[in-house]
């Protein structure tokens, strides 16, 4: 999936896929601090998205 | 490819006269020149109606499962392979299908050669590798070679994967070295590029569903696009929804597609749909060592797993 995406032209940071237990509070924090920085970074994304106007 | 066309009569004659099928699906020569639609017979007489040469470009498994009773069908190498890939999604029974494969030498860009002409096209003749199209106006003669549709010229299995009787000699499988180059091309672009290209390959799209239609893999009896609680997608011309339903669909293909060519044959507006499903052909490919319809035995990659597959995306 990630890697049809990233064909059709949608920035790869944008997809995370992770494995997380209910007991690694630690691993979920810096997970979702890693993929929060990488998106901010990207800024946000225009593509595929429906415009309704 | 059109001599195999005597022994194909002779084989559904034979199989109809016995009994042992109730229908034989095959090609029969269209309304205009250039183009075959699929038929169903069902006595010895109308074997006289089937036709096989290079404008037989759609794929017949898509019309084997919705058969009752026995059912002999012709099947190049592509359509070989999404039989097996419908025997073994439990779409049709081993024993309900009888296939008369028939080894390809490709089909041709119907699209390609019409552009070679100014006017209509009104007549087409094949004689092995030469191609006679005419017009009101002139003749080309044409090698068939330089006029194969994309999806045969990488094409590796031209002889049927699974079959019970063969109208022809098996014909030799071509190696290649880049078996996806038109993916790599895709892949080389930067990331705004690569959308760009795709934003330009749908922009025609008509939302008329006949990639859907003719493609074998989609079976299911309500597709997404369909469905109306939860609608999925929007039904109009939104560029995000037709975009939409081309990159699901094409997901749902995932290491099922045979690269038949159906989607591109049946599409009105000359889109290039196999560059959705080509992706992910290679991925299936480079990441499973997987090549749809091959097997009989095993289940398609996305759908069996195995310690062995590749994880390195989760972090």
């Amino acid at each position: 999936m990630g890697n049809l995406l990233e064909h059709m032209g949608i920035e790869r940071d944008r997809l995370h896929f992770s494995w997380i237990s209910s007991a690694e509070a630690t691993k979920f924090v810096d997970v979702v601090k890693e993929i929060s920085e990488k998106v901010r970074a990207l800024g946000p994304n225009k593509k595929l998205v429906k415009d309704y106007n | 490819m059109d001599t195999c066309i005597k022994k194909i009569r002779e084989l559904s004659a034979e199989l109809l006269e016995k009994g042992e099928v109730q229908k034989v699906i095959g090609f029969a020569q269209g309304t205009i020149p250039m183009a075959t639609s699929p038929i169903a017979i069902e006595s010895k007489q109308d074997t006289e109606k089937l036709v096989f040469n290079s404008t037989c470009g759609l794929n017949l498994a898509n019309y084997a499962s919705k058969q009752k009773g026995k059912v002999a069908i012709i099947a190049k190498g592509c359509d070989s392979r999404n039989i097996v890939t419908h025997i073994v999604e439990n779409q049709i029974q081993r024993d309900q299908i009888y296939i008369i494969g028939v080894p390809c030498t490709g089909m041709v860009d119907k699209s390609k050669i019409a552009t070679l002409f100014e006017d209509e096209i009104t007549g087409f003749t094949e004689d092995g590798n030469t191609l006679r199209v005419t017009s009101s106006s002139r003749e080309e003669i044409l090698k068939k070679q330089d006029y194969l549709r994309e999806n045969c010229l990488y094409c590796t299995h031209k002889n049927p994967i699974l079959y019970d009787v063969l109208a022809t000699e098996l014909v030799e499988e071509q190696m290649l070295e880049k078996p996806f180059p038109d993916v790599d091309r895709i892949e080389a672009l930067d990331t705004d590029a690569k959308w760009q290209h795709f934003e330009n390959l749908t922009k025609n799209c008509i939302r008329c569903y006949a990639c859907r239609n003719a493609c074998p893999l989609c079976y299911c009896p309500t597709c997404f696009v369909d469905e109306a609680g939860p609608q999925w997608v929007g039904k109009g011309q939104n560029k995000t929804d037709v975009n939409t339903f081309h990159y699901l669909r094409a997901f749902h293909c995932a290491g099922r597609c045979t690269d038949c060519g159906a989607c591109v044959e049946a599409c009105p507006m000359g889109i290039n749909v196999r560059d959705f499903t080509r992706k992910l052909n290679k991925d299936a490919l480079e990441l499973f060592g997987w090549e749809a319809g091959l097997d009989i035995t095993k289940r398609p990659p996305l759908d069996a797993y195995s310690p062995e597959d590749p994880d390195d995306f989760i972090k």
